[in-house]
This record gives C-alpha cells, structure tokens and sequence, in this order.
C-alpha cells in the first residue's frame, strides 16, 4: 500500500504521476484522479490571481490522516495527494488526488471521499486577487454538506 | 505556563504577525481565546466570539474545551478553503 503526499509550489505533470503510481502493481485495473485548477472568476468575480497559504506541518498530519481513512474504508491500493502553495494564475493546477484500485468503484468513492475531506479538515486558504482588491475566499457549507455524505461531520464552514 | 500562539489567513493579518509566545493562566482553549480577546484591538476583533475561528493544538483540530499543556502549539485560523 502506497500513500503519498507532497506540498509544493512548483507545478505537477499528471501523466507522470499516474504512471508512477500504478508502476509495478500488476493487480490494479483502475486508475482515478481528480484535478484542481484556478478558475478565472469566483462568484461573479474576476480573478487575476491566487495565493495559497498553509500551515506547514499541520497540513502533512492532517491529508495523512486523511489518506489513512480512505485507506480503512476503501479497497484501494494506492493513493497520492498534491497540493500546491503561493502564487497561482487562472488555469493553473492547484490539487491532485489520484487513486488505484482493481475495479473502477473503489477509485471513483476513494478519489471523491479525498477531496471532499481535504476541503474541509486540511489546513489551506487561498486568497484572490480580483478588481475591487485580495480577498480571503469563504469555506462553503456545500463542502461541508460533501463530507457529511460520508457520514463525517465537517464544521468547518458552520 | 508558556505556549506558542499561531496564527494564518485573514487572522495572521488582521493581528499582524503569524506567531507569539504567550505566558497564560489558561486551562483550556476557549479560555485562551478569551484571554486574547481582552487584550482588545486586533484581537478581540479577529478571535471575537460568533467569529467563525477554528482552533488547534499541536496541530490538531480541536474545540474549545481541549486543555492546554505546557510548550503546547496553539493555532487560531478562519475555515480551511483548500482543495
């Protein structure tokens, strides 16, 4: 079992990622990933530019842990969690989570739990740059709502 | 006793620094917060009660009536919006 994280600013390459997870498993048969990107307007912004702040050290411990639950209540075989810090542009790659399994179900729930958790337990802020100035981006009761399908409950936006 | 007090996002900056030492007679958490708040200013407006401020310590999500301990790293931060 392979679980993997890394936080950086520098840029991921996600065919490369892919490849290097399911490398020499023989027993996997699929293979999903989710991508976060910089959408260049926020509700009903433009968005010029974005910065993500963490708390290092934290962050580690807690998308470790959050690896670990997938790892419990999925059959999976492997996991891996990027997400970039500091400066963005509109288009930019933010997050990936990408999961293997042997049949498609177990990748798709194990990919959508990750993120649905990362949103709301991992320690990150992004802050954009629109035309009226920087302002801190606001949690969402949605992703809360994501993580209590899962039977978790978020409090984080509420 | 003595802790550090961490601070990120729109809190770091409306108290204008990311970390302090803090010497306190607090037992728990929301004790500590509330202790920071009479400190007025910045603060008491960042940490104010009703505030949406999410809380840890040694790096772990935490609520109010976690108590302290000694050298312990405490952090005051608004939602998380990663992802």
């Amino acid at each position: 079992m392979s679980l993997s994280l890394a936080i950086q600013t520098q840029d991921f390459d996600v065919s490369q990622e892919l490849v290097t997870l399911r490398q020499g498993d023989a027993r996997v048969g699929a293979v999903c990933c989710f991508v976060g990107t910089v959408r260049e307007r926020n509700e009903g912004t433009a968005v010029s530019s974005m910065e993500l702040e963490h708390y290092p050290g934290m962050t580690e411990k807690a998308i470790e842990g959050i690896l670990e639950q997938a790892q419990e209540r999925f059959d999976i075989y492997a996991a891996r969690v990027i997400h970039r810090v500091g400066l963005l542009q509109p288009q930019d790659q933010i997050v990936l989570v990408a999961v293997t399994s042997a049949h498609r179900g177990m990748s798709f729930q194990a990919c959508e739990f990750l993120m649905d958790y990362l949103k709301t337990q991992a320690p990150f802020w992004k802050k954009e740059v629109t035309p009226e100035g920087a302002r801190w981006v606001d949690a969402r009761v949605s992703d809360d709502q994501a993580l209590a399908r899962w039977g978790i409950q978020a409090n984080n936006a509420g | 006793m003595n802790l550090t007090v961490r601070y990120f996002a729109s809190i770091r900056e409306a108290i204008g620094q990311g970390s302090e030492a803090v010497q306190t007679q607090a037992l728990t958490l929301s004790d500590l917060r509330m202790e920071l708040i009479a400190r007025g200013g910045a603060y008491a407006e960042a940490l104010i009660p009703g505030r949406a401020v999410r809380m840890a310590i040694n790096q772990e999500l935490c609520d109010g009536t976690v108590m302290l301990t000694e050298g312990c790293e405490v952090a005051f931060f608004p939602p998380v919006t990663g992802g």
